[in-house]
């Protein structure tokens, strides 16, 4: 098991310096016109060159990302071009903003998706078809317009729940809470249908197997074979899909912030990107492609946990 | 005329391990076996013994990784892919499941037609040969705009041989092919067999867990324990009076079709297990000793 | 030997049914007759025409600022839907906002369809490739979607057709996946095999065996990535990526959420729009995957098997057999609504400490009479009629509680496939205990101990080893005496083992039916032993009964039967069977000619 896991970590870690160096190679492309924006109407071909050399931007890609790479690793992510405030100081406040709309929309999703995903699955009929109602709505309807809608009814009309604004956790957690309520709703709505789709039909599958059957001419109570066995089994395929769904939210959430005007990290990396400042691009990138690779650690982990035949690999 | 149709020296099949710097998995590890034209060769063993590996090598499905393999004086081991395709007219199967060796969405003349079409055949020429093998092994001409789904077990291995047959092939690897048949048409599809050997003097390799199968078929047969050929032979001699301890047991585990000999049988299985546990026993103890090297 | 039944067996399933005809309708018919279908794929239609109208219906063109018209209301002249903030025609917008969308779609869903078509056949189909395809579309996965988009402006340039192109790159992955799946999938079957062996070359076998299986899925999840690119282009423009000239849903709804106090309508129009259009998709989608894929399993709740409506036991004299099956039968409703009966009045009987076979072909209606009398019928099954008592206890219509205590006590079973029937994720130890401690109310190390007890009984040579195995370290051998300690484990009165050897080698199974009749000769138990091996029957079998198409055709003491079988059928069965002395004598004929005659 530990094995596995450091294997999985350096897996990571190659995953990582790929893409990390992918998105810079990229960037690359597009240095003469970031620093045509930094000088303004000063830019012309002299000026730009001399500002690349300056910032040591004219050297190869590869030379660049070894760089940044090492500073990386001492915990240095540079400055950026325009503010001048270093990389590591500025993402992590905006990134809790986000984490704490993802964070508990992704709970109240799996929990919404287990409960209805399995009554869909366990009791058929009428409660199945009211299930996969509510799991269809959830996909039809773009999670942009959802936020719009609970913001324009709670916010707008009702005046319940305010319609823009955040409040950090530490200071206020009452006002805290009402300010995530709205996001979280909103973005739970299409993860739940997604997951709860997964839930039922695992589930399914998995009640239709032989060993369920054999486990019942036992003795074994229905109630403890569904919890105990399909659930269990279910859970492996339901945990990819839950590890999708934090990717599909945290890139959900660049919109929600923007509908309810809260400080996350989209918001921030949309006007940092606006004005190409590059150290801030690829800080973004790295806690980016970070998040994405440790969530996918952790699914497989947990995955090697609930499944013996994945922990032999 | 006496050189063997087929013949197979030292032969291994291994397949390749994934993972970094992992040794290959060798599944059959050096066998020896001829067949000669028109002749059944009966392969019996249990599942893994790696039986059915040695059919696919055969078929170039599966990676020969020693040894020889020649049929009709050309090494079939050291063949590529384009000197292998030419060869595909004289060596064909019929593999065990009739339902997923048709393309469900294959018309029976389609899938029939396939292997003429690709050998050069024209349409017109590949129609009439269709109807032709249909009638060979039994079926009706208007089977061939029908799909797969229409027909029977059976009726679906029937289609299975007839393919085999359309390029005229001097072998056919036959993979157990009558094991997921019920018992009636397993007798029937026996006998297709049989009669298509007679007329046309094709070879068969036949692979099967059924010692009853391939002794009614085989006119030798070898048996497969482990990934090695441990006893082969004529029909005859090998599934009534075997020689090694494993074939031995195999016939007796088989059970008779009748009460009261399946009973006197059960009771030489038993006398049999005695004797070849105190035999290894015996053995394990002379081995341990120090003087017995 | 039964050469002369060859004919009417070939010809006897040829007839086609109504039934078959309805299967053979093509994909493209059944989406027709298919109302959700044809009301979304309406939808798009209509959308898509709207667009390609867009200069057309009108008067003023998307960016046109007209200041008079600023924030008109809904009907004004020249602006059936009013103008936004700028005095910019909303319904001129509104038209080519679709065209942008449709765009997005087609590059978005285009780019991933192909890239992702093509590496998942090269992928699946040639080993060699597997891993470094593999690899390419985790590392595209890893890429952090929509904030990569953002990052990428500078690049880019907003161009939502640039991003479109990306973003098709970073769904890869999604049409990758299934495409390999299914193709891994496809080169497995033997077909696939076969038609190599034919000589048939790499590309046409991807051409012909495999593209056609791999077709219906990639189509519907294109469809669902068409819609999912249109909503990722809304929201990125809603955020403000891209040019201000391109009319876009997302601008729109940006626009009018901006002048939500000044006139509230405006972001309404673009908003339903695009969420008509999105879900229009999704249920396109949904009903091209009901065509393509077969509707998909349907969810049952598990419990006692249903009786018919109406239904009473048969009022039978309680005979004093442990079990007696009377009249019993079993039906499956049909597409049209009516009850098939797979088993049709069935009448069986078994004393303490004797084993009855139920032989029969495939689909003889064996294995369900076994499952009806255990309670353990599909849940689509109905009983329709009968009488199942053991020891004088109706077990039809019997209460899912009663037949738990039952089960644990006095029922137990043996399966066919001892892999599937064990539960992956526990050790076998830990599923024998929840076994036991179902049945007997004991506590876990006393369960614990007793699990021990039966696996050394069945002849496991290492109890505490197996114990603490998982179903996946042990042999199928080792398995099945697993499944019958599990069985036995309640001491039961009948058990009811279904084809219990038919997966195992045949030497394997010596050694179970030995193990069978050991214990039956200590326990005195009943057995069911539901078989198409007639070996077995004879090795150990006190009494048998044949089935054929659901009906018991004929049943006596085994001895009685293999000697002077009575029914057409029986005689049929008896005489198929290669007898030891059946070997094959005529020598390989001459080699000479083998070719012509072929031809």
């Amino acid at each position: 098991m530990l094995l596995f896991t450091l294997r999985r970590v350096l897996f990571g870690i190659v995953l990582f310096v790929i893409v990390s160096f992918t998105t810079m190679w990229l960037l690359s492309f597009s240095f003469d016109s970031i620093i045509g924006s930094k000088l303004g109407a000063a830019a012309n071909v002299d000026s730009i060159a001399a500002m690349k050399a300056d910032l040591g931007l004219d050297r190869p890609v590869p030379v660049l990302y070894v760089e940044w790479l090492n500073n990386l690793v001492h915990g240095d992510l540079g400055s950026s071009f325009f503010t001048g405030q270093p990389v590591i100081e500025a993402l992590p406040s905006r990134l809790a903003v986000t984490l704490s709309i993802v964070g508990p929309a992704l709970i109240i999703s799996a929990i919404v998706a287990i409960v209805l995903g399995t009554l869909a699955a366990t009791r058929g009929g009428a409660v199945d078809k009211a299930a996969q109602g509510l799991m269809l709505t959830g996909y039809l309807i773009p999670n942009l317009l959802i936020a719009i809608v609970l913001v324009v009814v709670f916010a707008v009309n009702l005046q319940w729940l305010p319609a823009t604004g955040y409040t950090p956790l530490s200071e206020d957690p009452g006002k805290w809470l009402q300010s995530i309520t709205l996001p979280v709703i909103a973005m739970a709505f299409g993860g739940a249908a997604n997951m709860a789709n997964q839930v039922r039909g695992t589930m399914i599958d998995e009640l239709r197997k032989d060993y369920i059957r054999t486990l019942r001419t036992r003795g074994v109570p229905m109630r403890a074979i569904i919890i105990r066995h399909a659930l269990r089994n279910a859970a492996g395929p339901a945990l990819t899909v839950f590890g999708l769904t934090f990717i599909t939210l945290f890139g959900a959430a660049l919109f929600i912030e923007q509908v309810f005007a809260l400080p996350g990290f989209g918001t921030y990396s949309f006007n940092v990107a606006l004005q190409g400042d590059f150290p801030v691009l690829m800080g973004l990138t790295a806690w980016g492609v970070g998040l994405t690779i440790g969530v996918n650690l952790l699914i497989d982990v947990a995955n090697g946990w609930l499944n013996p035949k994945a922990r032999q690999y | 005329m006496n050189t063997p149709l087929l013949e197979a020296k030292g032969l291994k099949v291994a397949y390749p391990v994934k993972g970094f710097r992992k040794p290959p998995v060798e599944i059959v590890h050096g066998v020896d076996f001829t067949i000669r034209r028109g002749e059944t060769l009966g392969i019996v063993g249990e599942s893994g013994s790696g039986k059915t590996t040695i059919g696919r090598a055969i078929l170039g499905l599966a990676p020969i990784s020693g040894g020889t393999l020649t049929y009709d004086g050309h090494d079939l081991a050291s063949m590529n892919a384009q000197q292998r395709r030419k060869l595909s007219r004289e060596i064909q199967v019929v593999f065990q499941d009739p339902y997923s060796s048709l393309n469900p969405s294959l018309t029976i003349g389609a899938t029939l037609a396939e292997p003429l079409i690709v050998q050069g055949w024209d349409k017109a020429k590949a129609t009439r040969r269709v109807l032709d093998l249909l009638d060979r092994v039994g079926l009706p001409k208007n089977a061939a705009q029908r799909l797969p789904r229409e027909f029977s077990g059976g009726q679906r291995q029937r289609v299975a041989i007839a393919r085999a047959l359309a390029p005229g092939p001097r072998l056919i690897v036959c993979d157990e092919p009558v094991s997921a048949l019920d018992l009636s048409t397993q007798a029937t599809v026996m006998d297709l067999f049989i009669e298509i050997q007679r007329e046309t003097g094709v070879a068969y390799l036949f692979v099967s867990h059924d010692l009853a199968v391939v002794r009614h078929i085989s006119h030798r047969v070898g048996v497969v324990y482990a990934g090695d050929i441990v006893e082969q032979g004529r029909t005859g001699d090998v599934t009534v009076t075997p020689q090694h301890p494993y074939t031995q047991r195999l016939l007796l585990a088989a059970p008779i079709a009748d009460p009261g000999l399946q009973a006197q049988r059960r009771t030489e299985r038993r006398e049999l297990r005695a004797a070849q546990e105190h035999l290894s026993a015996t053995e394990a103890s002379s081995a341990s000793r120090p003087d017995a090297a | 030997m039964a050469t002369e039944i060859t004919s009417d067996v070939v010809t006897s399933a040829l007839p086609a049914s109504a039934e078959e005809n309805e299967v053979r309708r093509n994909a493209f018919q059944r989406l027709l007759r298919d109302p959700q279908a044809v009301i979304t794929g309406s939808i798009i239609l209509v959308f898509i025409v709207l667009g390609l109208l867009a200069n057309v219906i009108p008067a003023h063109g998307p960016n046109e600022v007209v200041l008079s018209a600023t924030n008109a209301p809904p009907g004004t002249e020249g602006y059936p839907l009013g103008a936004d903030a700028t005095g910019r025609d909303i319904l001129s917008r509104l038209l080519h906002s679709i065209n942008t969308a449709m765009v997005a779609g087609i590059i978005g869903a285009g780019i991933a369809l192909i890239i992702g078509m093509t590496l998942g056949l090269i992928g699946g189909y040639f080993d060699r490739f597997r891993t470094p395809v593999e690899w390419g579309a985790t590392i595209i996965q890893t890429f952090p979607g929509l904030l990569l988009l953002i990052v990428l402006m500078p690049l880019t340039g907003g161009d939502y057709r640039w991003t479109m192109a990306i973003f098709g790159v970073l769904l890869t992955p999604g049409i990758y996946r299934i495409v390999r799946n299914q193709t891994v999938g496809v080169s497995r079957e033997l077909y696939v095999d076969a038609a190599r062996v034919s000589g048939v070359t790499d590309f046409r076998i991807l051409g012909r065996h495999i593209l056609s299986v791999v077709r219906g899925p990639v189509i519907v999840a294109t469809t669902f990535l068409f819609g999912s690119a249109i909503g990722t282009q809304a929201g990125l423009a809603f955020l403000g990526v891209g040019s201000k000239e391109i009319p876009s849903f997302g601008s729109m709804i940006s626009d009018g959420f901006r002048n939500l106090y000044i006139a509230p309508s405006q972001y309404i129009w673009p908003a339903v729009a695009l969420g008509v259009l999105n879900g229009a998709f999704v249920l396109f989608g949904n009903a091209l995957r009901d065509t393509f894929e077969g509707a998909r399993p349907k969810a049952e709740k598990i419990e006692a098997t249903a009786v018919v409506e109406g239904f009473a036991a048969d009022d039978v004299a309680d005979s004093g057999q442990l079990v007696q099956v009377r009249d019993l039968g079993i039906a499956y409703r049909s597409p049209g609504g009516h009850l098939n009966e797979v088993v049709r009045g069935v009448d069986l009987e078994i004393r303490m400490g004797e084993t009855l076979g139920l032989v029969g072909e495939s689909g003889s209606g064996k294995t369900q009479t076994a499952f009806g009398v255990l309670g353990v019928l599909p849940a689509e099954a109905i009983v329709t009629r009968g009488s199942v008592r053991l020891e004088g206890r109706e077990l039809l219509g019997m209460s899912q509680a009663d037949l738990n205590r039952l089960r644990g006590s006095s029922i137990a079973y043996i399966p066919q496939e001892p892999m599937a029937n064990l539960d992956p994720v526990y050790t076998v130890g830990r599923q024998l205990v929840e076994g036991i401690m179902a049945s007997t109310q004991v506590s876990k190390a006393a369960a614990k101990e007793r699990a021990l007890e039966l696996l050394g009984r069945v002849g496991i040579p290492d109890p505490a080893r197996t114990f603490g195995a998982y179903p996946h370290e042990i042999s199928g051998g080792m398995a099945q005496r697993v499944l019958i300690a599990g069985a036995i484990a309640p001491k039961p009165k009948l058990l009811i083992a279904d084809e219990p050897t038919t997966a195992l080698d045949v030497t394997v199974q010596a050694d179970i039916l030995d193990l069978l009749r050991d214990l039956q000769a200590e326990m005195g138990m009943g057995i069911i032993l539901v078989t198409h091996n007639f070996g077995v029957v004879a090795d150990i079998c006190d009494r048998l009964a044949v089935m054929q198409q659901g009906e018991i055709v004929e049943s006596g003491t085994t001895v009685e039967v293999f000697a002077n079988p009575q029914h057409s059928y029986t005689k049929m069965l008896l005489n198929s069977i290669l007898d030891e002395e059946t070997i094959r004598t005529d020598p390989p004929m001459a080699a000479a000619g083998a070719r012509e005659g072929a031809r």
